[in-house]
């Protein structure tokens, strides 16, 4: 009798701590390092590295203006009898040199990094590795991404299956409205655009499992425009590819008509796919895009409204 | 007959925006009959509506700016509460349809019809009083100008109840914004509203360009200006440069969803980057239309309330006009994932971040001018400390997005959202905020009050460092922006921690009105009588509060900057004026009819009603070729009733 009354008290008790500890520990989990802040291929860590070294840079400066500027505003406030004050002194020569001085010179050490980071990391720039680069020809549509393997004859929706260590080249374009690639943990995103082709390199270090989506708001599915890239090791790459080659459908103009329709939440596929449907697919000339429509139907936008 | 417009155009299926139209109209109709049953329409009519002096024009722009930072607000409020609650499997209590229109509508309103407004509103106001003159040099203009503005507000907000918003994110890229992809009228509303509310804004950066370069007072050359006229000069000098390019681009973008061009269309040759290129173009300026005139704003209330001169003012007017200059060299950074090569990249990205070096020497400068000064804590003050240690962080996020390699993994993401919250409330809201409580006595004749004024401070500030910090920790972890959804359960606690930030910023605005509130019912007790309730430097702070419409009824003699500081400490007596007549001009309705014309003009082109916009259209061209030629003449104050009135009589 007695510990039962004694029971409801202490986890009643131990229910109070229970929800700040819960507080803290899932405000730990978000601050534990994800996105760029756990790059897993070169281009991530070399871009996670600038940011951390120009934040480093500006803070030399920052950090002590912010803390001047709070301890002259509490210092110098009228109630202060200990604080010297000056006449309507307003202006002083050297001192201007100093307070134009500090800003240029960080500005021009971060030129430097600016120049030197932006040539290295250049999307177009191919990463020099081990093994050939690896194609993958990326079409957004709304509202999922299509893979295209174009020297290995195989298609994904949704899912990007690469070798780790293996620098892979990437051709971009959108069959719909602008779209930007990204995934975080590899590093560098790039635009994908209609009737235009983008490039960028990106590497794989390890296995893994890694998020990718569209950072570039493109409608109602925007949110859902997500998939994995799978870093697998070469081995299972081929095979992977070998399975892709004879199990998958093709990928053929009625298909390819199908999946360009708008839809959301497209669970991965495979298939077989032609090497120039990218081509097509930036010329216009794929089934489903407006040229292609336009000796059938007339474009919809033609009445003025 | 009616275009695309008939009864299914009201959204009866989305209660949200029918009720908080509603709302809004009930309070609207509310207002609208007491203004009727107190029988105010003559005073309002004459003393406001048909105005043409710049501080009552100033006013209803701050006004306008206030009313529309609550809507812009609500918007703001109804996002965080969507992120925080759809998270996982959670679907939330906004569908995209409606979450797309929010984020659209937040930020054309909050920098269009919210910052805009404030920052033109407080240099109307103080601009010709700093300069010591009577008015701007076109009145009526001005008044054109407010009311344009004023349509593109009303607009906007028809939009809410009839027909839906844009659903393309303010900056409208295409080819989302094109007719393929966006077919109903959301896209119309957001062109046509920013059409003509930018015709507004042109028209006054030419008044203003014109006003500073023309009209002051004898002896205020331009190192004499305050350094608020200098940011105003320069603000303006951008707007004149940057809005025709705006204008264009929409009106490539408006021939190609009504005449089936192909500008920025995907196919038959239409290039999507020369919008956004154009854009940015426009864009970018923009930024520093905003910030320049805040800055102005500070550089004037940290004087004032240390005791002390600016430091290094030529280095503050220096840094002012090569911020006025660089700004036109970086819009490319709001870009740099596009795919330009390296060299390109890394030019625009040395550029934007040599914009830090002017900036940082403000920073400087203010810190100095505190420095050994005797400062006293009004809200005006604390607005600009808090201001200078958050616009310090936000600079340097803003340089970090600056390193191209840096933005291809934090461009688009919340990181930028919480950036450019961070210079965009911490420095324009802020200044606006400053600037209300710095000059509100010299417009209505008695102080704020000061102890809901420093809530309010303590709320803005505590709000946006809850509200965006955990943004910009979000953006690194991999959360883009515009999510209406949001993937990963693991963001929560900090997307809960932003939603707390955004409800403290609501209490903030709360405060606000309880300031106001408290201070019009105290205000016999508040009265400034010396016309200079802070120790000014500036002559807004010569004439009394409330200003009479002609401002001076002598115009100062400017022998050194911070005149009136000058003239309080010289010594010696002031000469016993010598009045001379007064031409003032007349009160004009030209502003507000030509706005109505163009709000039914711009109201039928987005329903495709073409009889009638070619009706509102004529209409407000004839009404403005009115207001031009009319040869009426200016009315004028005789010598002896000036006296009169300058003795009290």
């Amino acid at each position: 009798m007695r510990g039962a009354a004694v029971l409801p008290q202490r986890s009643g008790y131990a229910r109070l701590l229970r929800w700040p500890a819960i507080g803290a520990a899932t405000l730990l989990t978000s601050c534990a390092p994800a996105g760029i802040l756990d790059p897993q291929g070169p281009i991530a860590a070399a871009e996670r590295l600038l940011l951390i070294n120009s934040t480093a840079i500006m803070l030399v400066v920052v950090v002590p203006v912010i803390l001047a500027t709070l301890g002259c505003a509490w210092w110098y406030r009228a109630s202060n009898p200990h604080a010297s004050r000056s006449a309507d002194e307003s202006y002083e020569g050297r001192v201007e040199f100093v307070v134009w001085s500090i800003p240029a010179l960080t500005v021009i050490l971060l030129g430097g990094v600016i120049w030197i980071g932006s040539h290295q990391l250049d999307p177009r720039a191919p990463i020099a590795g081990t093994s050939d680069p690896l194609r993958v020809d990326v079409v957004a549509l709304d509202w999922k991404w299509l893979f295209i393997y174009p020297d290995k004859g195989v298609a994904a929706v949704n899912q990007l299956v690469i070798p780790a260590g293996t620098p892979i080249q990437f051709r971009l374009t959108s069959a719909t409205v602008m779209n930007s690639f990204f995934v975080p943990q590899l590093g560098s995103q790039i635009y994908a655009m209609g009737g235009m082709t983008t490039h960028l390199n990106l590497m794989a270090d390890r296995p893994g499992e890694f998020p990718g989506f569209s950072a570039n708001y493109s409608g109602a599915g925007f949110p859902w425009m997500r998939f994995v890239v799978k870093s697998v090791p070469s081995g299972d790459f081929y095979a992977w590819v070998d399975q892709a080659r004879s199990s998958g459908s093709a990928l053929d103009d009625a298909g390819y008509a199908a999946l360009a329709k708008p839809s959301r939440d497209v669970p991965p596929a495979t298939y077989r796919a032609d090497s120039d449907l990218f081509q097509r697919v930036v010329d216009q000339t794929a089934a489903g895009s407006g040229k292609a429509n336009a000796d059938v139907t007339p474009p919809m936008h033609h009445t003025g409204g | 007959m009616l275009g695309r417009l008939s009864w299914a155009a009201i959204p009866t299926n989305e209660p949200l925006p029918l009720i908080s139209g509603a709302v809004v109209g009930l309070v609207i109709l509310a207002v609208l009959l007491l203004i009727t049953v107190k029988g105010w329409w003559p005073y309002l009519w004459r003393e406001w509506i048909t105005s043409v002096d710049h501080k009552r024009i100033g006013v209803m722009y701050t006004v306008l700016g206030l009313v529309m930072l609550v809507r812009g607000y609500s918007d703001a409020i109804m996002m965080r509460t969507q992120q925080a609650i759809a998270i996982g499997d959670a679907q939330g209590y906004l569908p995209p349809e409606h979450y797309d229109q929010i984020f659209s509508a937040h930020g054309t309103i909050m920098i269009f019809f919210v910052a805009m407004p404030l920052v033109i509103g407080l240099m109307n106001f103080a601009v010709p009083l700093q300069l010591g003159v009577r008015d701007v040099a076109f009145p009526v203009l001005n008044s054109v100008s407010f009311w344009l503005t004023a349509t593109g507000a009303l607009l906007i907000n028809m939009s809410l109840v009839i027909g839906n918003f844009a659903r393309t994110g303010w900056m409208g890229y295409p080819p989302l914004s094109e007719l393929a992809f966006s077919p109903d009228v959301g896209v119309d509303y957001y062109l046509w509203s920013l059409q003509i509310s930018s015709v507004g804004t042109l028209l006054t950066g030419i008044n203003f360009v014109t006003t500073i370069l023309k009209l002051r007072a004898p002896g205020m050359l331009y190192m004499r200006m305050p350094v608020f006229c200098w940011t105003a000069l320069c603000a303006n000098m951008l707007i004149v440069a940057a809005f025709p390019i705006l204008t264009a681009t929409f009106v490539m973008l408006l021939l190609d969803r009504y005449l089936g061009m192909h500008f920025f269309t995907n196919d038959v040759g239409g290039n999507q980057m020369m919008y956004v290129n154009l854009f940015w173009a426009w864009g970018h300026p923009e930024v520093y239309i905003l910030i320049l005139p805040a800055f102005g704003i500070y550089s004037e209330i940290v004087p004032t309330f240390s005791g002390k001169g600016l430091f290094s003012y030529r280095s503050m007017v220096l840094a002012t006009l090569g911020i006025c200059v660089l700004s036109f060299m970086v819009w490319l950074h709001h870009f740099f994932t596009m795919g330009a090569g390296a060299d390109v990249n890394s030019f625009f990205g040395i550029m934007s971040s040599i914009i830090a070096v002017p900036t940082g020497v403000k920073v400087f400068n203010w810190l100095f001018t505190m420095f050994r000064g005797r400062i006293v804590f009004t809200t005006p003050m604390l607005f600009s400390v808090g201001f200078i240690v958050t616009f310090v962080i936000g600079g340097l996020t803003g340089v970090l997005l600056a390193v191209p390699p840096v933005d291809f993994v934090v461009h688009n993401s919340a990181f930028l959202v919480a950036h450019f919250h961070n210079v965009i409330i911490g420095g324009v809201v802020f200044g606006a905020l400053a600037g209300v409580n710095y000059w509100f006595p010299k417009a209505f004749g008695f102080k704020l009050d000061e102890r809901w004024g420093h809530a309010s401070f303590w709320c803005w500030l505590i709000g946006f460092y809850l509200a965006f910090m955990p943004l910009y920790w979000l953006g690194l972890l991999g959360m883009t922006r515009r999510l209406e959804h949001i993937p990963d359960p693991a963001w929560r606690p900090m997307l809960l921690v932003a939603e707390a930030g955004a409800i403290i910023i609501f209490v903030a605005i709360l405060c606000q009105v309880a300031q106001l509130y408290v201070s019009i019912r105290t205000r016999d007790q508040r009265r400034d009588l010396t016309g200079d309730p802070w120790n000014g430097r500036t002559l807004e702070w010569s004439t009394t509060s409330p200003p009479p419409a002609y401002n001076f009824a002598v115009l100062p003699k400017v022998e050194t900057i911070d005149a009136f500081w000058h003239m309080k400490h010289a010594g010696r007596a002031a000469p016993p004026p010598v009045y001379e007549a007064i031409e003032m001009p007349h009160n004009s309705p030209a502003g507000f009819i030509t706005a109505f014309f163009a709000t039914i003009m711009g109201f039928s082109l987005i329903w495709h009603i073409w009889w009638l916009a070619i009706l509102g259209f004529v209409a407000a061209v004839f009404v403005v070729l009115i207001a031009g030629w009319s040869i009426e003449r200016d009315e004028a104050i005789p010598a002896a009733e000036l006296a009169q009135l300058e003795r009290g009589g």
